[in-house]
């Protein structure tokens, strides 16, 4: 696992994926930061974190869509799977890589933080920590969820593009939950429907609610999409 | 030593390999051979644990490869028919990925150091893989299968690619690597089992059709019974004459060889040894026998023979 996953890493930073991956997030995340903070002379970050989720829900898939998916127009999964790795070794390995650049992305917003609690600090004021805090999980745990979803559905393909918009389309339609929900009459399957709704929890987040039942949602689904992954390698296996 | 005991693989409703089994005992080099498409691909694949077969069972040192994936790939070193290389890194950056994928516990250094003279890609060590010529690619691929010195060596068609002299270095690191690891080797090129090949396994629409060394191929399938023979004199007359040996079945006319040389093919039944008959009675008419030899096969007409039912390849050509 730890041999695939530092491969993987590498592997962002020897193409340009990587680097886009994280100009564009450093980018968007300053923009809204000045937008949101600076310009609006306020030192809460919960809508900068809301903007980028949709930034999360469109770069993400970017960043995993050659995972599985060049894998196995090279035929490098040839070598990963006869070699003596298991398959929840191949799959955490490069959800690993994946997460870790994504980390690498959001560690930004603890720069940001700490740079407007200094800046609130002099101006007398305190800064929300727990607030950053309740969002900087949030952002980690549907990090997790987007690249899990990724790493699934570029394993059903060859094509990273197909990889990509896939993955971009599954993950807008992930957060169309609520939507859909309002236009359901029934109130127990909306309530069933709303329960589901991964932009609803991620808001939960952003409004600084630190719920133990929405972390362990997050980490079901990303533990569900990569067991999936797993499933579905071992089923290509056996037809 | 690899055992192979009625493995089987559908895809849908195709069988691709067809109740196989065969031994590979240790230090013997096994030559898989058979026309594209035959299964060769596919078995290798399920030897490997990269496909599940559908039936029957593989074992590599007595690991069977669906009970304990992990254990039996530990002693297979597998170059696939296409070398999987991640392009993107350094020759040195690949093997040392492989080496920590089959955690090798051998000195690093000096194992991969030995892999890459061995397979002579010590020039090329810090080049990206993509910017190698096809002909490296493959030798990567090859030193790739050998780390970890893995007790069994899986090579699919390890050669193609390949220009002349590179292809005789590779094979003869096969026969050196031969001396102490089981080695299957799948190829279409018949020349190069005939030399690298301690046994040959035929395989021809996912069944094995023959499984014994090259020289007792050729000795089953070609029989002292068959002759080839350059008589001078009249073709009919002579026709006639050795049509009257008892025991001969058929006689061709091939070709005139020179002016008033003919060439006869001669199937006599089996069993039956006339090459004494026919001296004799050439002799008594005074026609010259200028050539006379038994038609031993060469392995590509035992290879047509086997895998098309038919000496001269006439027949299912289709397949070639």
């Amino acid at each position: 696992m730890t041999a695939i996953m530092k491969r993987e890493f590498a592997s962002y930073f020897t193409s340009p994926l990587g680097y886009v991956f994280l100009a564009v997030f450093y980018g968007f995340s300053g923009l809204f930061l000045w937008m949101d903070c600076l310009r609006a002379g306020q030192s809460d970050m919960g809508v900068v974190f809301s903007m980028m989720f949709f930034i999360m829900m469109i770069m993400i898939p970017v960043l995993t869509m050659r995972t599985m998916a060049d894998d196995k127009r090279q035929k490098t999964d040839q070598l990963t799977i006869t070699s003596p790795v298991s398959l929840f070794g191949i799959v955490a390995g490069k959800f690993l890589a994946a997460f870790a650049v994504f980390f690498c992305g959001m560690l930004i917003m603890l720069v940001y933080a700490v740079f407007l609690a200094s800046s609130v600090k002099t101006a007398g004021g305190t800064f929300g920590w727990a607030v950053f805090w309740g969002n900087f999980t949030g952002m980690f745990l549907m990090g997790g969820v987007f690249i899990s979803i990724g790493i699934f559905i570029s394993n059903l393909t060859e094509n990273q593009m197909i990889a990509a918009v896939g993955s971009i389309g599954a993950n807008i339609a992930l957060c169309m939950f609520d939507v859909i929900s309002s236009y359901i009459p029934n109130e127990g399957v909306r309530n069933v429907i709303n329960q589901l709704s991964v932009f609803y929890k991620y808001s939960e987040f952003t409004i600084g609610i630190f719920s133990l039942k929405n972390i362990v949602f997050f980490l079901s689904i990303i533990v569900i999409f990569n067991f999936l992954t797993m499933r579905f390698i071992e089923r290509r296996r056996w037809n | 030593m690899i055992e192979v005991c009625n493995l089987s693989k559908n895809y849908g409703n195709k069988l691709a390999v067809d109740n196989i089994s065969f031994t590979a005992n240790d230090g013997e080099i096994l030559g898989f051979l058979g026309p594209n498409g035959a299964g060769k691909s596919t078995t290798m694949n399920m030897l490997t644990g990269y496909l599940s077969s559908s039936g029957g069972c593989a074992k590599i040192n007595g690991i069977d490869v669906l009970e304990d994936p992990i254990g039996a790939k530990k002693n297979i070193g597998y170059l696939p028919e296409q070398p999987p290389l991640y392009l993107d890194m350094t020759v040195n950056e690949y093997l040392n990925f492989v080496y920590g994928i089959k955690r090798c516990k051998m000195p690093k250094k000096s194992h991969l150091g030995e892999i890459k003279s061995l397979t002579k890609i010590d020039d090329v060590q810090n080049r990206v893989i993509r910017n190698l010529s096809k002909g490296y690619r493959q030798r990567v691929g090859l030193a790739q299968a050998l780390v970890g010195n893995p007790a069994t060596l899986i090579l699919d068609e390890p050669t193609v690619g390949l220009d002349p002299k590179q292809i005789i270095e590779i094979r003869s690191l096969i026969k050196k690597l031969g001396k102490n690891h089981t080695v299957i080797l799948s190829s279409h090129i018949l020349p190069e089992v005939q030399a690298v090949c301690d046994r040959i396994v035929v395989i021809d629409k996912g069944k094995i059709v023959a499984n014994d060394t090259a020289e007792n191929l050729s000795r089953t399938l070609s029989a002292d019974h068959k002759l080839t023979v350059q008589i001078e004199g009249g073709e009919k007359d002579v026709k006639a004459i050795l049509e009257q040996i008892p025991n001969m079945d058929e006689v061709h006319v091939g070709r005139e060889v020179e002016s008033n040389v003919f060439e006869y093919e001669l199937n006599a039944r089996e069993g039956a040894d006339i090459r004494r008959e026919v001296f004799k009675r050439m002799a008594a008419r005074n026609y010259p026998i200028l050539m006379m030899r038994n038609s031993e096969l060469t392995l590509e007409e035992i290879f047509l023979k086997l895998t098309t039912g038919d000496f001269y390849g006439n027949e299912g050509s289709e397949d070639e």
